[in-house]
C-alpha cells in the first residue's frame, strides 16, 4: 500500500498533534469556504454567458468578490426561527448538512503524494458519508413543519436513495478492475483514464451524481417553481447559506470521485499533479453547470422511472460485461 | 356539461390527504392567484381557484367616468396585451357610434396589435419554461421582447400599458423608421423562432413534461367557453380575426393555427405557430400601408353612443375579449361588462387538475397563460 507521505510530513511539522488536527480542520474549512465562493461566482458567470448577460462585473476584478459581498450580507441577516418549527431538528439540520463535508474532503487524494488519510476502504467510507446528506435534508424538511418543505424532503429522500444504486453499480466495475477500494490506489492504477474502457459507467455515474447533489435537471427537492424553495423554505441568513455551502462542496466531492475513478486523477502531462486534479474537477463541475442552465426540470415520477427503468438495468449490464471480460 | 366535484370540504380524521394553499404568493401562479389543492402525496384530488386578490374594479370605474376617461384603464386589464384591449375598446365605441376610421390608422392598429401579440406570447414562452425549471429561455425570450417593446415605445411612448388608440384612429402617426423596424424584426424573429423550436420544442424533457398533460378536450373547452390558443390547441379552429373579422383583418392572408390533443404541448405549438402568423400579418400590413390621416376628422367632442346595447369582441393574445356596453345616450356608460378569457380558463382548473401531479399543476397553469388583473377586473 502506498504510504501517504504528505500527510505524515504534514503532521510531523507540528509537535503537538492537537495543533496539527486544528490546522488540518482549518485548512479544510478554508477550502470549503473559498471553493463555494469561487463556484458560486463561476455558476453566475456560466449562467450569465449562456443567457447572453455579463454576470457580476462590479465588485473586484471580473466581479470575483461579488460572492464575498453576498456572504457578508448573508452573515449579517437575522436568523429567524419560525414559531411552528420542531426546534431541535430545525436547528440541527444545517449542522448535519455541513458536518460530513470536512471528513469527506479529507479522504480525497489530490496528488500522488498529497492525501490526508489513506487506507484500504476510502471509497466505501466516502460513499457512505455522502449518504448522510439525505438525513440533513430530511431533518430540515420535517423540522420546518411546512408542507412545501416536507414535500421537498420526501422527494429528496426518494431521489437520493434511488440514484445511489446506479451510482454504486457504476463504481463497482472500476473496483473490480483495480481490485482496490482505496481512491489513491485506483487513481494510481490508471496508466490510461478508465473512461476509455468504461464510458458507460462514467455516464451513469455522472448522471447519478448530478441527481445525488440535487442539481438541475434533477433539482426536484428544491424546485422553486413548484415548492418555493423546497426543504430550505423556512431557513434564512447563514443557515440557508450553510445548505448552499454543502451543495457546492458536494459537487466538488462527486466530481473529484469521478476524476479519481474515471479520468486518471492527478495524472497529466507538464503541469503538476494537483493542478491537473483541479482542472479535471472544475471542468466536470462546469459541465454540471451547463446542464443546469440548459434543461428544464424533470417531473418526480419521470425522475424515478429514469433511475429504475433505465440507469439501473444499464449499470447492471455494464457490470456483467465487465465481470465477463475480466474473467476471460 | 362536466361539473367539478366538490372535494374541498375538510374531512375530519383523514390522515391520508392534505390541503395545500398554492398562492396567493407563489412563484408560479403568475400574480396573486390562489389555488386550494387537495393532495394525496403528490397527486391532486381536487383544486379550487380562489380569485379576487387583484381586483381593481375596472367595470365599476367605467360606470363612473366618461368614455374617454376610461380609455387608459383598458390596457391595464390585461397588461400583457394592453394594445389589443386598448384598440379593441376604441373599436367598440366606434362601432356603436359608427365612426369611420381612416385607412392608415387601421393598418397601424393591425401592426401594433400584432406586435403586442408577439410580446405577449414571448413573455408566455419565457415564463412557461421558467415554470418548468428552464432558466435560460426566459432571458432569450425577454431579450426578443425588449426589442419589440422598443419599437412600440418609439411610437406610443409607453412600454406596457399603452394608451395609443383614440376614438376614430390612433393618437400619433408612425414614421418610416417604425415601419422599417417592424419589418426588420419580422425577418430577425423568423430565425429566432427556428432556434426556439430547436432548443425548446425538440427538447426531450420539455416534451415529457408537456405531452398528454392537462388535456382540455374540445368538448370541455367549448362547454366552458374556452377561447384563444387554448381552444385552438383542442383542435377547434376559432379565431375572431377570421370568424368575425374586425378592423381590416379580412384583408390579410393568415392561417388559424390549431393543434391536436389539447394538452400543454399543443398549447405551446399553437402559440409558437401564432407568432409566425403574426409575423405574416405584420409584413403584409407594413407592405400595404397607405398614406393619409390617422384620426377621423369629425369625431364628436362628447362621446355619447346611442342608447341601447352594444357588443364588440376582439381576439386578444389570450382569447375572446368581449365588451358588452349598455348606454342610455349620456356620456357615461350604464354598464360595461368585460368578458375576459383568463377568467374562463382558470374556471376549468377544477376539472383539468385532478389526477395530475403537483409538478403538473405548474405546467398546466403556465400553459393556459393567465393574467390575474384580467381574471379579477
Amino acid at each position: 500500500m502506498t504510504a501517504p507521505h504528505a500527510t505524515t510530513q504534514f503532521f510531523h511539522t507540528f509537535d503537538n498533534p492537537w495543533i496539527a488536527i486544528a490546522a488540518a480542520t482549518g485548512a479544510l474549512l478554508g477550502f470549503i469556504t473559498i471553493n463555494a465562493l469561487w463556484l458560486i461566482w463561476l455558476e453566475r458567470k456560466v449562467s450569465a454567458r449562456m443567457q447572453r448577460r455579463y454576470g457580476p462585473t462590479e465588485v473586484g476584478p471580473f466581479g470575483l468578490l461579488q460572492t464575498l459581498a453576498d456572504v457578508v450580507k448573508l452573515v449579517g441577516k437575522e436568523l429567524i426561527t419560525p414559531d411552528h418549527v420542531h426546534r431541535p431538528l430545525y436547528l440541527i439540520a444545517p449542522i448535519l448538512a455541513f458536518a460530513p463535508l470536512a471528513a469527506l474532503l479529507s479522504l480525497l487524494p489530490i496528488d500522488a503524494d498529497w492525501v490526508f488519510h489513506d487506507f484500504d476502504i476510502t471509497l466505501v467510507l466516502l460513499l457512505a458519508f455522502s449518504g448522510l446528506n439525505v438525513i440533513a435534508i430530511f431533518a430540515a424538511g420535517w423540522g420546518s413543519n411546512n408542507k412545501y418543505a416536507l414535500l421537498g424532503a420526501v422527494r429528496a429522500v426518494a431521489q437520493n436513495i434511488s440514484y445511489e444504486i446506479p451510482l454504486l453499480l457504476a463504481v463497482i466495475p472500476i473496483v473490480l478492475m483495480t481490485r482496490s477500494l482505496s481512491l489513491h490506489e485506483i487513481a494510481s492504477a490508471q496508466s490510461y483514464p478508465f473512461i476509455l474502457v468504461q464510458p458507460l459507467a462514467f455516464i451513469i455515474y455522472f448522471i447519478s451524481a448530478t441527481a445525488e447533489t440535487n442539481r438541475a435537471p434533477f433539482d426536484i427537492p428544491e424546485a422553486e417553481s413548484e415548492l418555493i424553495a423546497g426543504f430550505h423554505t423556512e431557513y434564512s441568513g447563514m443557515r440557508f447559506g450553510v445548505f448552499f455551502l454543502a451543495e457546492f462542496t458536494n459537487m466538488v466531492i462527486v466530481c473529484a470521485v469521478a476524476t479519481l475513478l474515471f479520468l486518471g486523477g492527478w495524472k497529466g502531462p507538464l503541469l503538476p499533479g494537483f493542478v491537473w486534479f483541479f482542472i479535471k474537477v472544475y471542468g466536470l463541475i462546469a459541465v454540471m453547470m451547463v446542464f443546469r442552465w440548459t434543461f428544464p426540470r424533470l417531473r418526480f415520477d419521470q425522475l424515478m422511472t429514469f433511475a429504475w427503468a433505465i440507469l439501473v438495468p444499464l449499470a447492471l449490464v455494464n457490470l456483467l460485461v465487465t465481470i465477463v471480460v475480466l474473467k476471460l | 356539461m362536466m361539473r367539478p366535484k366538490s372535494t374541498m370540504e375538510l374531512v375530519p380524521g383523514d390522515d391520508e390527504t392534505y390541503y395545500l394553499n398554492m398562492g396567493p404568493q407563489h412563484p408560479s401562479t403568475h400574480g396573486v392567484l390562489r389555488l386550494r389543492l387537495h393532495l394525496e402525496g403528490e397527486r391532486i384530488l381536487g383544486a379550487e381557484p380562489v380569485i379576487g386578490y387583484g381586483h381593481r374594479a375596472h367595470e365599476k370605474m367605467a360606470e363612473n367616468r366618461d368614455y374617454l376617461q376610461f380609455l387608459p384603464n383598458t390596457s391595464r386589464i390585461d397588461y400583457l396585451s394592453g394594445m389589443i384591449y386598448n384598440l379593441g375598446y376604441c373599436q367598440a365605441i366606434e362601432k356603436a357610434m359608427q365612426i369611420e376610421v381612416p385607412e392608415r390608422a387601421e393598418y397601424i392598429r393591425v401592426i401594433c396589435a400584432e406586435l403586442n401579440r408577439l410580446t405577449s406570447h414571448l413573455l408566455w414562452l419565457g415564463t412557461y419554461l421558467l415554470d418548468l425549471g428552464g432558466f435560460t429561455p426566459f432571458l432569450y425570450a425577454f431579450d426578443d421582447r425588449e426589442k419589440l417593446l422598443d419599437i412600440l415605445d418609439s411610437v406610443t411612448g409607453s412600454r406596457l400599458t399603452y394608451c395609443y388608440g383614440r376614438f376614430g384612429g390612433v393618437s400619433m402617426d408612425v414614421d418610416d423608421t417604425f415601419l422599417r423596424a417592424a419589418a426588420d424584426y419580422c425577418t430577425y424573429f423568423r430565425k429566432r423562432l427556428d432556434e426556439y423550436h430547436a432548443l425548446v420544442t425538440h427538447n426531450i424533457i420539455f416534451r415529457h413534461r408537456t405531452k398528454g398533460v392537462g388535456v382540455m378536450g374540445p368538448e370541455l373547452a367549448l362547454d366552458y367557453g374556452v377561447s384563444g390558443p387554448c381552444l385552438r390547441a383542442a383542435g377547434v379552429a376559432r379565431d375572431l380575426r377570421k370568424d368575425e373579422p374586425y378592423g381590416i383583418y379580412d384583408r390579410f392572408a393568415f392561417d388559424i393555427v390549431t393543434a391536436e390533443g389539447g394538452d400543454c404541448f399543443a398549447r405551446h405549438m399553437v402559440r409558437m405557430g401564432e407568432m409566425e402568423q403574426s409575423l405574416n400579418i405584420i409584413e403584409q400590413a407594413v407592405g400595404g400601408i397607405p398614406d393619409g390621416p390617422v384620426l377621423a376628422p369629425k369625431v364628436p367632442k362628447r362621446i355619447r353612443p346611442p342608447a341601447g346595447e352594444h357588443y364588440f369582441a376582439v381576439e386578444s393574445a389570450r382569447g375572446h375579449f368581449g365588451m358588452y356596453l349598455r348606454s342610455d345616450g349620456t356620456d357615461v356608460p350604464v354598464r360595461l361588462k368585460l368578458r375576459t378569457p383568463s377568467f374562463v380558463h382558470v374556471a376549468t382548473m377544477p376539472v383539468v387538475l385532478p389526477g395530475t401531479m403537483l409538478a403538473d399543476t405548474v405546467a398546466i397553469l403556465g400553459s393556459i397563460d393567465i393574467v390575474i388583473p384580467e381574471i379579477d377586473r
